[in-house]
């Protein structure tokens, strides 16, 4: 595999693209799980494909696509449910459903089956072009920005809401400004797992993390290091499997969450 | 203007269902008052505090925290709420809970200070918890949590501090003490805690609040059986005369009490 790794180009993109995508993932993926925000992620991820669809039919970049129904049903989701909060699990199943069907009939209004498109259901890690490789690296300087600059009130606004507004914490304005950052990672990390799975990436490796580390900031350095170790495994089992790598790195994530989850328990 | 800590006139509040929450709630509190508002689950006790802290708006009636709107006064108020809401699970340790006092408003890159430390720290060893500092909120006991919240709240430096059902998750042996730090706290600081539990009304409370919504059923010759079921407030208090005062459509109970 070192020969293969020094010599293909799309090899050493597959291996950048997972280490890229988990940092996000590990980052981010701690503050969605923490807020139990895991079906809101999956709603995003699954309603990006209608923007799929769009880019597909009127032939604009595909990820602009992704990204822009991404932000608007995150943001859709999130004024619902600051406003109607019993209302956000119908928001999230709407947007989950919605974005897929939309997604299905601009692809078949835009003259028939497309084949590449489906690389973005189930990933396309060992397809991954260079300069998307730029885009994640500017992606994960922006996550970074954003948590590090906000630590302190978005463990707060996490932990406890109210009081957070009653230390006059625009808590409104920061959770819609983290739903955006939700929606750049969901689809950054399309590209290494597909949409389908983005929701595994988000939550298993924090889950691992949160059984050894008591604190948000440990967490999200551990669940990071945890997806980069998965992603890697993941891509190293595919390649001598010559099986595809989104389903390797998440089946790997599950086993290895299982053991852990045995071995250690729900503890902390 | 007046030296009162808090100012509610005539608050009407109903949920979003449109079920009645608070009707015509009037209620002043003096500074250094330690207010407990009894009365039943469902009354309108936690909704109450939250129109305080501006976290809930009336639909009518007026709110004056300090003399200023509820949202303008935050700074000086210290909110204890109700252990249940609490997050078991979150990563945080008792040492961050206690800092979250510290903020004021959103400060892009602003870590803690040595400052916001000691004075967390400071709080914590008041409250004799300092040793807990280390430890994740969600492993300590409920006693030990809500000490937690209290030095949360002190952290903010507060005049004025409202807690919501301080005593449901402290263990009867050490509700004593839990009270008699209140009091200590009382000397500097005007308390309004909120509370089911007659029994929490304790010899440090020093005005006592009768909270229910649904009164209008009960307009005339009000005695203290009336006014012990439409209020939930316990015979034993009224008939002892602990200050007291009703809240809720005063107009009915004119002769009434206070």
């Amino acid at each position: 595999m070192i020969e293969a790794l020094a010599q293909y180009t799309f090899l050493q993109n597959a291996f950048a693209a997972a280490l890229l995508g988990a940092v996000a993932a590990g980052v981010v993926g701690t503050l969605v799980s923490v807020n139990r925000m895991s079906s809101l992620a999956g709603s995003v991820a699954h309603a990006s494909f209608g923007g799929l669809g769009l880019a597909y039919a009127a032939s604009f970049p595909h990820l602009l696509g992704a990204l822009l129904f991404s932000l608007v049903s995150a943001l859709g989701i999130g004024v619902i449910s600051l406003r109607y909060r019993e209302r956000a699990d119908t928001a999230i199943a709407a947007f989950w459903a919605i974005g897929m069907a939309a997604g299905l009939v601009l692809i078949k209004l835009s003259g028939g089956y497309a084949v590449d498109l489906m690389s973005y259901l189930f990933g396309s890690i060992m397809a991954v072009p260079g300069r998307d490789l730029l885009l994640m690296a500017l992606l994960d300087v922006a996550v970074l920005l954003f948590v590090t600059g906000f630590f302190r009130e978005l463990v707060a606004i996490s932990y406890d809401s109210e009081f957070s507004r009653v230390q006059g914490i625009h808590v409104g304005l920061l959770f819609m400004l983290f739903l955006c950052v939700v929606a750049l990672t969901v689809v950054m990390l399309i590209r290494v797992v597909g949409l389908i799975m983005v929701i595994a990436m988000l939550t298993i490796p924090p889950a691992i993390a949160r059984m050894f580390v008591g604190r948000m900031g440990r967490m999200m350095a551990a669940s990071a290091v945890i997806a980069a170790v998965l992603s890697v495994g993941g891509l190293v089992l595919a390649w001598y499997t010559g099986l595809q790598g989104g389903p390797m790195i998440i089946l790997l994530s599950g086993a290895i969450y299982l053991t852990a989850f045995l071995v250690r328990g729900e503890s902390s | 203007m007046s030296a009162n800590v808090v100012e509610l006139e005539n608050v009407t509040h109903s949920f979003s269902s449109g079920h009645p929450v608070l009707r015509n709630v009037s209620l002043e509190v003096e500074h250094k008052d330690f207010l407990a508002v009894i009365g039943p689950n469902g009354g309108g006790k936690t909704t109450l505090l939250k129109i305080v802290l501006g976290l809930l708006k009336p639909d009518s009636g007026r709110v004056r925290v300090f003399g200023r709107p509820p949202a303008k006064a935050r700074r000086r108020m210290g909110y204890v709420p109700q252990d249940t809401t609490f997050k078991r699970d979150f990563p945080i340790r008792a040492l961050d809970a206690v800092l979250m006092g510290r903020l004021q408003g959103i400060r892009p890159f602003a870590g803690y200070s040595r400052g916001d430390r000691e004075a967390a720290l400071e709080r914590m060893s008041m409250l004799g918890i300092e040793d807990l500092a280390e430890k994740k909120v969600g492993n300590l006991s409920g006693g030990q949590r809500q000490r937690v919240f209290i030095a949360r709240a002190l952290a903010t430096d507060p005049d004025l501090l409202l807690l919501d059902e301080p005593a449901g998750s402290v263990d009867p042996s050490n509700q004593e003490s839990f009270y008699h730090l209140l009091g200590e706290l009382n000397d500097r600081i005007t308390i309004v805690m909120v509370t089911h539990d007659i029994g929490a009304v304790s010899s440090y409370v020093k005005t006592v609040a009768c909270l229910n919504v649904g009164l209008a059923s009960h307009g005339e010759g009000l005695d203290h059986e009336s006014m012990a079921e439409a209020y939930g407030c316990p015979i034993e208090l009224l008939a002892h005369g602990v200050p007291h005062r009703l809240l809720g459509e005063k107009r009915d109970l004119e002769g009434g009490n206070d």
